[in-house]
């Protein structure tokens, strides 16, 4: 196992550069799914009040 | 030119939002247990270089996120295309949903070139050489794209101008395949996509290839769900989106 992690020596170059990759594969799921869920909500309080968000936005002005 | 019919319904939000909805896990699930078996096929079992020792290692993750990066730029670029010369919304969003993803890939295949140059070239970065310079020109083009989009207010306005730059920066991704055909570089020739055999033992290749697919997927899967997000963004406040939300809150 701790030649596993060893790696010969290289240890600190192949973990770092997976770990770098894994946190980037991450990102992108963590950014996908919030831009997901934000739009879903907005699109549930436009529906909860019944009116287009566009002209609403326009009138409160 | 005309379009087929079936070429239509791409272009009907609802019926893409709920595609991409049922096929988004599918390939997600697929890609997450390609990415892993590939990892601890590379990792664990597959033989250390006879000349780099383990250090090649990277092999399994770099060119296969550096491939995730132009494959997204091409995509972005024609799916630009198409929403520039047919005014097809959709395809706008795509090419937006492309362009986060492939900047954040292209940024992790530079890291990870930079983390191998060091044991193996001695320098982490070598600025003239040519396909780390377009590899960096790629992650440009990409931050370009999105910074030219945020300064537009109008979204059709950002669409039209973006795709132009998309389209015009599509040149960079065969200069970046070429490259080290063409130019003398410390980056290493084809290994993989050679006339004749690829030079790379089958213990080696097999995790190599299993990585390829699992990052494709990873990627596809990336992509349908960030498109879903902006459709729902491009269109809120229409009657689909709200009989939607409707029909699953109820």
């Amino acid at each position: 196992m701790s030649e596993l992690f060893a790696m010969g020596g290289d240890g600190p170059y192949v973990w770092s550069a997976y770990g770098i990759t894994l946190a980037v594969v991450i990102w992108n799921v963590w950014s996908a799914r919030a831009r997901l869920k934000r739009n879903l909500r907005a699109a549930e309080s436009v529906s909860a009040t019944d009116e287009p968000t566009r002209r609403a936005k326009v009138s409160q002005l | 030119m005309k379009l087929p019919l079936w070429f239509h319904r791409f272009g009907s939000p609802p019926y893409v939002y709920g595609l991409a909805n049922s096929v988004a896990p599918w390939l997600g699930g697929a890609g997450l247990i390609l990415v892993a078996i590939g990892s601890y096929l590379g990792l664990a079992v597959a033989p250390p270089d006879y000349l780099q020792g383990d250090v090649y290692r990277i092999i399994y993750i770099h060119p296969q996120t550096a491939y995730v990066g132009m494959m997204a730029y091409t995509l972005m670029a024609v799916s630009a295309g198409i929403g520039f010369i047919w005014h097809i919304k959709l395809a706008h969003a795509v090419a937006v949903s492309a362009a986060p993803i492939g900047a954040s890939f292209t940024f992790c295949a530079l890291v990870t070139g930079a983390i191998w140059g060091r044991p193996t070239w001695g320098t982490y970065w070598e600025w003239g050489d040519p396909r780390l310079m377009f590899e960096l020109l790629l992650l440009f083009l990409f931050l370009g794209y999105l910074a030219l989009r945020a300064s537009f207010d109008e979204r059709d306005k950002a669409d039209r101008v973006s795709a132009v730059l998309a389209f015009v920066g599509i040149v960079n991704v065969p200069i970046i395949h070429y490259s080290v055909l063409w130019w003398n570089t410390l980056h290493q020739g084809p290994t993989i996509s050679r006339l004749d055999a690829p030079a790379m033992d089958t213990a080696m290749l097999v995790p190599f290839l299993i990585m390829v697919a699992g990052f494709t997927a990873v990627f596809y899967w990336l992509l349908l769900r960030r498109l879903q997000g902006e459709i729902l963004e491009r269109e809120q406040g229409t009657r689909w989106l709200r009989d939607f939300v409707r029909g699953t809150a109820a």
